[in-house]
């Protein structure tokens, strides 16, 4: 599936071609190219940096729009928990579930749910002992697309569980079907912090078909949902949620650690800080470690570009919700699916996005010319000729993308 | 044969920036498309081996050359030498001082792990003038 109808597009008329966003994309992806910013979606893992950075609102995150649900007679919302991270003083998640009812959809499932149903069959592979340590969560799908493009000999650390919405999304699918409501008549939506996650569920990454029929952006339907709120104030709510705390603190930095009820495990966050626990976990420094949660977003899934508010201050009232709910409120043997069924179906490739020729006598040749053009560059990563860096700059010649003269400052 | 030739200074008592040669060295493998297994080794194998130097040398110099069908790396210091290398191979073994193992380095498996990890394996050290320590990491199974 193309990635550049997934993960990220450029309003062409806002780029001013300034180098904000290639200085800051942590995959070396973008390039300024007649005054352009260009996504090389090959090596694009989603994380929405790009989207942080820009100046000019030019780079929009992809995600379908709210009005596409009704292309569906039965429509399941599916929200991240960190939706409730975007409201000031929820005394009841129930109030933002009940909302989504209003806004048109006909059942809600909370994501959640899926988190602590991961959780314990984490739990139970851990106890088993059978899995490489340190082990790497694969909840993150730009972590996940960033290991396997750049970290091939970890993807044997990563675990093979699908990701707590893609639990939840075939699980709603499947209860509206057991309704026996008609297949073609379920729309089963996820309710997004990021446009890692569009990409991912709209292709089933670790699975054959993607669990979701859209997937829509936390920011579209705050504002959506801040409006029906206010109305329900004083109403009876249906009670909705039947979730616990511990899946919706999978929201933040460090939740989806405390599920393994272990405490040997490092939570990460921010690319850069995921980068640097990825290398260290190569040099094989970090072999003591059981679980490592990464997190491509500061602060985890409450700080995705999709969201509203502030990470920090939804980190709080993530935490704060630790009042209003029950510490687990899912387990496997009441869903009584296989245990396959948190598994992947099918496991994600690495991806040789960076290797220069398959032939590795050219590839060697091309190293050394690489090495020969950086030589003599300034070694000031001004980015003037729209590579992120002279290294880049000198890869991109190398590989015949661009010309020396492009370097204003030799 | 065609080869690669890298150069890189290791600075002395520099936490900061230890491991970066091998980080680049790693990069450039992964460019070359080496097999994951490799460059795992070369990562364990190397990052040690500076790290090796910023504690007990005072820095040196990483130099290496990448074949089709090998890398060699040559880690050279002139820091106190090694009195005795068979009873510095030995796991757990280590002189490195409190404030390092404080740091969590200095576990005494630097050495060995070097060695086990790689093809080759040589050390050079002359007390009072330095070290060389020369692997070699074959891409083949």
């Amino acid at each position: 599936m193309d990635k550049s109808l997934h993960t990220v597009t450029l309003d062409y008329d806002k780029c001013k071609g300034c180098i904000a966003c290639m200085k800051r994309c942590p995959t070396e992806a973008i390039r300024v190219r007649n005054g352009k910013a260009k996504v090389h979606y090959d090596r694009c893992i989603g994380c929405g940096e790009c989207v942080r950075m820009c100046p000019h609102q030019a780079k929009l995150p992809a995600y379908d729009p709210f009005e596409s649900i009704f292309k569906y007679k039965y429509r399941i919302a599916v929200p991240a928990p960190s939706l409730f991270g975007q409201f000031n003083n929820l005394e009841d998640v129930n109030i933002v579930l009940n909302a989504l009812l209003e806004l048109g959809f006909d059942d809600v499932f909370e994501v959640a749910r899926g988190a602590e149903l991961v959780s314990e069959e984490t739990r139970n592979l851990m106890r088993e002992g059978k899995l490489k340590k340190p082990i790497i969560s694969s909840a993150c799908p730009a972590v996940l697309e960033l290991i396997m493009m750049r970290y091939h000999s970890l993807m044997s650390h990563v675990i093979d569980l699908v990701s707590p919405a893609d639990v939840a999304l075939r699980l709603a699918r499947e209860k509206a079907e057991q309704a026996g409501i008609p297949k073609e008549d379920i729309g089963v939506f996820f309710i997004s912090p990021c446009p890692a996650k569009v990409y991912a569920l709209k292709t089933g990454m670790g699975l054959k078909n993607p669990p979701a029929d859209g997937v829509l952006s936390i920011g579209e339907m705050y504002f959506k949902l801040l409006g029906v709120m206010s109305q329900l104030k004083d109403k009876p709510l249906k009670n909705l949620s039947k979730t616990g705390i511990l899946g919706v603190r999978w929201a933040a930095s460090g939740g989806e650690s405390l599920g393994i009820y272990q405490n040997r495990y490092l939570a990460a966050d921010g690319m850069e800080n995921i980068n640097n626990v990825l290398k260290a976990m190569e040099d094989g420094t970090l072999n003591y470690i059981d679980f490592v949660e990464l997190g491509a977003c500061p602060s985890g899934c409450v700080g995705g570009v999709l969201n509203v508010e502030n990470p920090f201050v939804a980190r709080v009232r993530i935490r704060a919700l630790r009042d209003k709910l029950p510490p687990v409120a899912n387990r496997m043997d009441e869903v009584k699916k296989d245990r396959s069924f948190y598994h992947w179906e099918t496991k994600p490739e690495v991806q040789d996005v960076y290797k220069l020729d398959s032939d590795f006598k050219v590839a060697l040749e091309k190293m050394q010319k690489i090495e020969e053009i950086y030589k003599d560059l300034p070694h000031l990563d001004c980015g003037g000729c729209g590579a992120p860096s002279c290294r880049a700059f000198a890869e991109d010649v190398a590989r015949g993308e661009t010309t020396c003269d492009m370097c204003t400052r030799r | 044969m065609t080869a690669l030739h890298l150069e890189f200074d290791v600075a002395g008592n520099n936490f900061v920036s230890a491991g970066s040669a091998s980080d680049e060295v790693k990069k450039t493998l992964k460019m070359l498309g080496v097999g994951a297994q490799f460059v795992r080794k070369v990562a364990i194998a190397m990052y040690e081996g500076e790290i090796n130097m910023v504690i007990h040398a005072g820095g040196g110099k990483a130099i290496v050359d990448i074949y089709p069908d090998r890398i060699v790396i040559v880690l050279e210091d002139k820091g106190p030498g090694i009195p005795d290398i068979e009873l510095a191979m030995k796991d757990g073994y280590s002189t490195a001082p409190e404030a390092i193992r404080n740091l969590g380095f200095g576990a005494g498996m630097g050495l060995p792990n070097m060695k086990k990890y790689t093809d080759s394996f040589k050390i050079d050290s002359v007390v009072g003038e330095g070290t060389t320590v020369t692997m070699t990491v074959n891409f083949a199974a």
